[in-house]
Parts: C-alpha cells; structure tokens; sequence
C-alpha cells in the first residue's frame, strides 16, 4: 500500500511536468494516443512473458515516433488516430492470442495501483528521473519552439527535432505510468491538471510548479477514494481532472470579469 | 475465366462454409452499411480536423455500451445514447479554437472512460459477465442477429439523410466557418448536427469492431480517399468504396483465421480491418511520395 | 563587398514547385539602415526572407552576414513573424516572452537574476511595453504583441532585426508607432532594420534604402533610384507609371502613351510623374 502512494506521487510529477508541454502545444489527442499505443506492447510482452516495462515502452516510443515522422506527411489528426487504432488493434490481437483475456484488458486499459509490487518501483524512479532531466533540459527551447516555432527555427531551434524529443519524452511517461493508471486515462492526468494549473497564473514555472501539485493532489485523492469506495482509481482520477479543468476555467472567468473593465460606449 | 475457374483460383483463399454460413450473411450485410455511413461522415471529420472528436466518441461508447450491459440492454442502445449525449456535451462547451476544443475534448474523454471503469466494474462484479470488456472495446461482427440489420440500417440511413440534406452548407462551413456565416449559413447549427451524424456514425462503427478502434472506420478510409482525389462527392464514394473492400476482407480473414496457429480461436474481426485500412492509408501516401523524389532530384 | 555590410545577399535563386519565384536577386544593407523589401502578395518576399534566415535553401547565390556565410543558427538575426497571434491561455507574460528572446536555445531552466530582470525592463521600455509587462501574452493586442515580439528579437542584440509584412494586419495608427519605434531603433543601436511589406507608403518616411520585387527580379537602392518608371517597367517587364502625389508614390500599370498623361496633369493639381 505504501508503494502504491510512492509509484502514484511519481507518476503524478511526471504527469504534471510533460503534461505542461502536452497542453501548451496542443497536443492533447498525441497524450491520449501514445498511451493506447503502449497496451499493444503491454500484450505483447504479455504473449512473449516478457517484462511488461519493455514491452510498454518499446510500443510507445515506436508509436510516439510513428506519429512523429508520419505527421510530416499527412494530416496530423488523421496520423494520430491511424496510429493508434493499429497499436490497438494490435493489442487485440496479441490479448486474442492469450488465453486469459478480459481481466488482463481491464487492468492495462483503466491501471491497476494498488497491484503494484515493490520491484517495480525502482525501474518507475529511473524512467521518472530520464523524464524530469529532460524536461529541465528541454525548458527553454522547448518553450519557444511551442509558443513561436519560426522564431526558434531562426535561433536554431528545429521544430522537427524539438517535435521528436517532446515525442519520446511522452512515451518514457507513458511507460511509467500506465501500470499505475491505465493506458486510457494517463493522459487524463497529463492534460486536466496542467490546463487548470494555466488558469491560475500567468508564469510558465509557477504553472509548471502548480500543475505538479494538482496532479499530485489528484492522485492521492483518487487513490483514498479508491481504497475507501473500491472502486477503481481510474474512475476517481478522470473525473476530478475534469473537476479541476471546470474550477480553473471557472475561476479566470471569474477573474478576468473582475479584473477588465466593461468597454466603455464613448 | 468460367466461373468453377474463379473459384478454384480463390479456394486457397476463403475457407469452407464462408458463404453459407448465416453469420457471416449477417456480417457482410451490417459491414457494407456500417463502412458507407462511417465513409461518408468519415469524409467530413477529416476535412474539418476533427479526429479527435471522432475518436472521442469512440471510447465514450464504452462508457455507454458498459451502461447499456448494466441495465441489461443490446450495446448498440447504449452507443448510441452515449454518442448522443457526449456529443452534446462537447457541443456545450463549444470553443471554436481547435487547440481549446481538443483540450476540452481530451478531458471530456477522460471523465467518460473513468466512468467507464466504473461501470465496468460494476458489470464483472455484479453480473459476473466475463469477457463484456472485449466485446464492447474490440466488437464481436460474428455475433450478430439478424434483428440487427434493420435496425443498423436504420440509423445509417438516418445518418446518411442528415449528411445529404445539409451537403452544401456543410461542406462550405467545414472548409470555412467565416465563409459560410458571411452567406448566412448557421455554422454552429450545422455544427449540431454534423455531431448528431458523428455520433450515429461512430456508434455503428462501435459494434462492427469496437468502441475504440472505431475511429479506423471512420477516419482511414476518408483519409485515404482524400489523398487520391480532391472531389468531396468522389472521396465520399472512394471512401465507403474502401471501408466495404477492408470490412469484407478483414471478415473473411478472420474466418480463416479460424484454421491458423493458435487452432480454434481464430484472430479478431477489428485486427484485420484496422490493419488492412491502415495499410491502405500508408499506400495511397506512395505516389505523393514518389513525385516529390523525382522532382527533388 | 563593402566590409561594413551586415547583410550582404548575393545572385540568390529560388525554384519552388517548378516557378521561379527568385532570380537573381541581390542587395546589401549596412548596420543602422531602415531597408524597405517591398512587394506585392506573392512578389516572392517572404521566400527571400526565408533564405536569409537560412529556413530555406536557394538554388543558386549565397548570403553573407557580417562577412561571413550564414550559418544554422543566427545569433545576428533578430525575427519578427508574420503571424504570430497567441493562445490567450498560454501562461506566459510579455515579461516571460522577451526573456525567452536573451537565452531560448541555452538547454536548461533561466536562474533568476536581478541582471536579467533589469534587462528585460530595459527592452520592454525601449518598445515602450512597460505597461502591459505582467499581462498574459495572448490578451495584448495584435500591435502590443507584435512590440512584445520586437522586443523579444532585439534582447539578444542582434545586428540585423527582419520582420515579415509587420504592418499587415495593423490600423493606421498602430502602423505609423511601429516604424517610428523601428526607425529609432535603427539609429539609436545601429541596428539594420529589413521591413517587408507590399505597400511602401507607411515606410517611405524611414527608409534609407528600398529594395522591391517584382516577378521574382529585385532593384535596391535608395527610395530615389528605385522608384522611378524606368527601374520598375523594366523589373516588371510591361509599362509602369509612378505618381506621386502629396508625397505618397502610387505605381501603377500603365495604360495609354506619355502624350495621354502629361495631358492629364494639369487637371491634378500636385500630382508630379517621375520618370
């Protein structure tokens, strides 16, 4: 139980972190995309009695690149969604071939916290720690190349490059955090916690700081409520994210009504 | 060729019992109406960008299809109830800007699918249905009755109606909202019931090969057929042309599959369908490609 | 070349999808010259000003900076977009946006120092942004953003500040603060300053040099040399008329024979033909 609350406040960081980026640059059907794409590897490994972990990441970071190098081409929504329903589709099929099925679905798709043994936890700090070093690498350029790409392209930041590096990062956290909350509702965390977090404040480090502590908050009480309801975190972690998107968007209408002035008729 | 010619040329190919089975009459007759409806919407999703919404759908059909299993209903109910009222829902909330509108999209999706586990796990503990998971997220064509058909039709034609009837506007406000509501055309109306048409759409998608590979159905053939042509009316055709030929042959495969490793258990329906549309999709890319190596050269 | 020269584009080509959309094009601008790129939609000006960015590669020339070939990045080059309107969630204000401009591409996360802060007062002042520092980015306006985005070029102190068709979606006011602010800058930093636009009048009082494009072909020099009938029907390859009238140049596709235009004259009053 108390590995349960370690995995979970790691996961929640890291959601908080790259969900920052995911939400900035409008990414959020790429969040919910690679994640899905990581249960195909998931039952891969599963078929094979390979390690979950590798199987996890393998099909994420091949469904993040995917996505990557397929939306230069095509339209970027529609690469997106093909990639995905192949990874699922090839889920399906690796689940097909086992012989015990729904059960292992329901855990890879909705998590399975408080199923997490402690060796698991040290491979989940160091993916976790790969993904913070990144992030604090990648601040700033990653920064402008979401906000103003053609500005960074003249200042030798590559769109493509800073694209990909985003990329990998969200199926490194997404290979850490789908055995904690399910390959569909990660990316809940990822985008309602950072998209309230940008309600509140008008800084990037002080949304990035508040996005982590909304995620984390999320977390823990999606696991209490979980423990004390049984029933699954899953649930709780998708609808207090959509709670706290609600309260931010609520609170800077609010704000922003108080703050600027009726226009004036003269 | 004679005919018993054609047929000893494609025996290696369609397993024995194929064409007599009366599931698989079934399975043909709901694929080709599910590929034309979701083709012909699927057209317009990819114009306006909206595959995201599409896919949303999809997975909060799980969230209705556990529903519908709760209550003791067909899923097909339940699919289209949810599409109903997520569609609403996002039709609320109503942000124009694509990024914003994803955004509220994804956290939509994401209170959908909690539920979703909820409810399904309320299924498996209370109805003690194994296997309801697979079934609603994967599809099961080969399990349909016959009662279906109908009723599968009817809600494409529905479907089908809403998209004939408001082609132009559609069509103008889907390449240009401001365009379109210069002419007086009521974009978010027509916006209205574009996500009605989404949502019957997605639901048929939904019980062919499940809630959340549906969006292959709806999207890969549109996409496809939007790379070979820039006619609408054309890439409608092309596209409901394309899901038909990925639906029948997935179908097929899945019933000969039957008879390959691991014997008896045959790979899923959804497997072969999204594999084959996503290949498609991948090929028509080819000879864009091909032009743009002979002339960078 | 003149050693001097920040900018110096040389015999530079461009074929894109079978058009030539540059053919030949050369200039050079020197540290604290206001140079006008002017050119109609399409004349190929945005094009030119990706090569010199280095966004994209020129079938034939080349392009110096500072006596140098350009290389990928620039620190020299300061850039203000076209389109640039931002996401009014986008939890970022104009402070946060020209700081990004001193370091964007250092890996790492900015330390907070009273240095850098000072810095970034000095730049928003100079743009005369100060009011609006602490406000989200994406609820300025289109001019206060665009202040926002100079500033965030000029911190890095570049030699050479290029913006793309600045005045394009600005109202008249807006327009006339923007080149002023530009034309200060140029002068008071030294800094080279290369404007397009498709319409030269807004900048006619700044400019010390003009290049304009037509059909791909360019003419430089200064507004003088340029803009004269000749230059400009031979660049456009058909007969073109100049007037000037009050002070603003008009160019116009021109019609009849000189004998129907002189003719014409008299009835407008201050209107002057340079030929």
């Amino acid at each position: 139980m108390v590995t349960a609350w370690e995995v979970a406040s790691i996961v929640a960081v890291v959601a908080g972190l790259v969900g920052f980026f995911v939400v900035l640059r409008g990414s959020a059907f790429v969040a919910h995309a690679v994640p899905n794409g990581s249960f195909a590897g998931a039952a891969g490994a599963f078929l094979l009695g390979v390690n979950t972990l590798l199987g996890l990441g393998a099909f994420s970071l091949l469904g993040a690149l995917g996505i990557g190098v397929l939306g230069r081409r095509g339209r970027h929504d529609v690469v997106t969604a093909l990639a995905l329903v192949m990874m699922l589709g090839l889920g399906a099929l690796f689940l097909n071939l086992t012989v015990e099925y729904s059960s292992e679905v329901y855990s890879l798709l909705f998590g399975e916290v408080l199923g997490i043994s402690s060796n698991e936890l040290a491979p989940t700090v160091a993916l976790a720690l790969v993904c913070v070093a990144a992030i604090a690498l990648l601040y700033r350029p990653l920064l402008l190349s979401s906000v103003l790409p053609e500005v960074g392209e003249a200042r030798g930041v590559r769109s493509f490059r800073m694209e990909l590096c985003f990329l990998t990062v969200v199926a490194l956290a997404s290979t850490m955090t789908v055995p904690v909350v399910g390959t569909l509702l990660i990316f809940s965390l990822m985008i309602g916690a950072p998209a309230a977090a940008r309600s509140l404040t008008d800084r990037p480090l002080v949304a990035l700081g508040l996005s982590v502590a909304i995620a984390l908050i999320t977390v823990w009480s999606a696991i209490a409520a979980s423990y004390i309801t049984n029933y699954p975190v899953g649930f709780f972690v998708g609808s207090i994210s959509a709670g706290a998107y609600a309260l931010g968007r609520g609170w800077a209408a609010w704000h922003r009504r108080a703050a600027t002035p009726l226009p004036s008729l003269t | 060729m004679s005919a018993g010619a054609i047929g000893a040329l494609l025996a290696p190919l369609i397993e024995p019992g194929f064409f007599a089975a009366e599931d698989v009459h079934i399975a043909i007759a709901v694929g080709a109406i599910v590929a034309i409806v979701s083709g012909t919407v699927g057209v317009f999703t990819v114009i306006r960008s909206q595959s995201f919404a599409g896919e949303a759908l999809g997975d909060l059909n799980t969230t209705g299809g556990s529903a519908a299993l709760l209550a003791g209903v067909g899923p097909l109910w339940g699919f289209v109830a949810a599409g109903l009222v997520a569609a609403s829902v996002m039709e609320l909330i109503g942000i124009q800007r694509p990024r914003g509108r994803d955004l509220a999209t994804g956290i939509v999706l994401g209170a959908g699918l909690g539920l979703a586990a909820l409810l399904l796990y309320l299924d498996t503990t209370l109805h003690n249905t194994t296997g309801a998971t697979a079934t609603i997220l994967f599809g099961s064509v080969f399990t349909f009755s016959s009662t279906l058909i109908p009723l599968v039709a009817l809600l494409g034609v529905a479907a089908l109606t809403i998209v004939a009837a408001l082609y132009r506007p559609l069509l103008l406000s889907s390449v240009s909202a401001e365009m379109a509501a210069a002419r007086g055309i009521q974009v978010r109306l027509l916006g209205s019931a574009y996500l009605l048409a989404l949502a019957l759409a997605v639901a048929l998608a939904s019980i062919t090969i499940g809630t959340i590979l549906s969006t292959a159905l709806l999207v890969g053939p549109a996409a496809t057929a939007l790379r070979l042509t820039k006619r609408p009316g054309v890439a409608i055709l092309l596209a409901g042309a394309i899901g038909i030929a990925a639906m029948w042959l997935g179908e097929l495969l899945a019933y000969d599959s039957f008879y390959w490793p691991p014997a008896g258990t045959g790979w899923p329906v959804s497997f072969f369908v999204v594999t084959l549309i996503f290949i498609g999709y991948l090929l028509s890319g080819a000879p864009e490609l091909a032009r743009r190596r002979s002339r960078g050269a | 070349m003149d050693a001097k020269e920040i900018l110096s584009v040389e015999g530079i080509s461009v074929r894109l999808s079978g058009r030539e959309i540059l053919h030949e094009v050369s200039f050079a601008i020197r540290p604290g010259e206001f140079t006008g790129l002017i050119g109609s939609n399409g004349a190929g000006k945005t094009t030119l000003l990706r090569v010199i960015l280095g966004l994209q590669s020129a079938n034939a020339g080349r392009v110096l900076l500072d006596g140098r070939p350009r290389s990928h990045r620039n620190p020299l080059i300061g850039y203000v977009p076209q389109k640039f309107l931002l996401d009014p969630d986008m939890p970022l204000r104009a402070r946060d946006l020209v700081g990004l401009g001193i370091d964007a591409h250092r890996f790492g996360i900015p330390r907070p120092s009273r240095a850098r802060r000072a810095l970034i007062d000095q730049m928003l002042e100079a743009v005369d942004a100060l009011s609006f520092a602490d406000t989200r980015v994406g609820l300025l306006s289109g001019g206060e953003q665009q202040r926002v985005l100079i500033a965030h070029a000029l911190i890095a102190r570049p030699k050479l500040l290029l913006l793309d068709e600045p005045l394009a979606n600005l109202d008249l006011r807006a327009g006339h603060e923007v080149v002023a602010l530009l034309a200060r800058i140029a002068s008071e930093q030294q800094i080279a300053v290369l404007i397009s636009a498709h319409e030269m009048n807004a900048l006619l009082p700044a400019m010390d040099r003009i290049v304009y494009i037509a059909g791909g072909r360019a003419a430089s020099g200064t507004t003088a040399e340029v803009v004269r009938a000749d230059v400009l029907s031979e660049l456009y390859g058909s007969h073109v008329d100049v007037l000037n009238v009050h002070g603003r140049v008009l160019v116009v596709a021109g019609a009849g024979d000189d004998a129907d235009l002189h003719g014409h004259e008299a009835a407008l009053p201050g209107v002057e033909i340079v030929s």
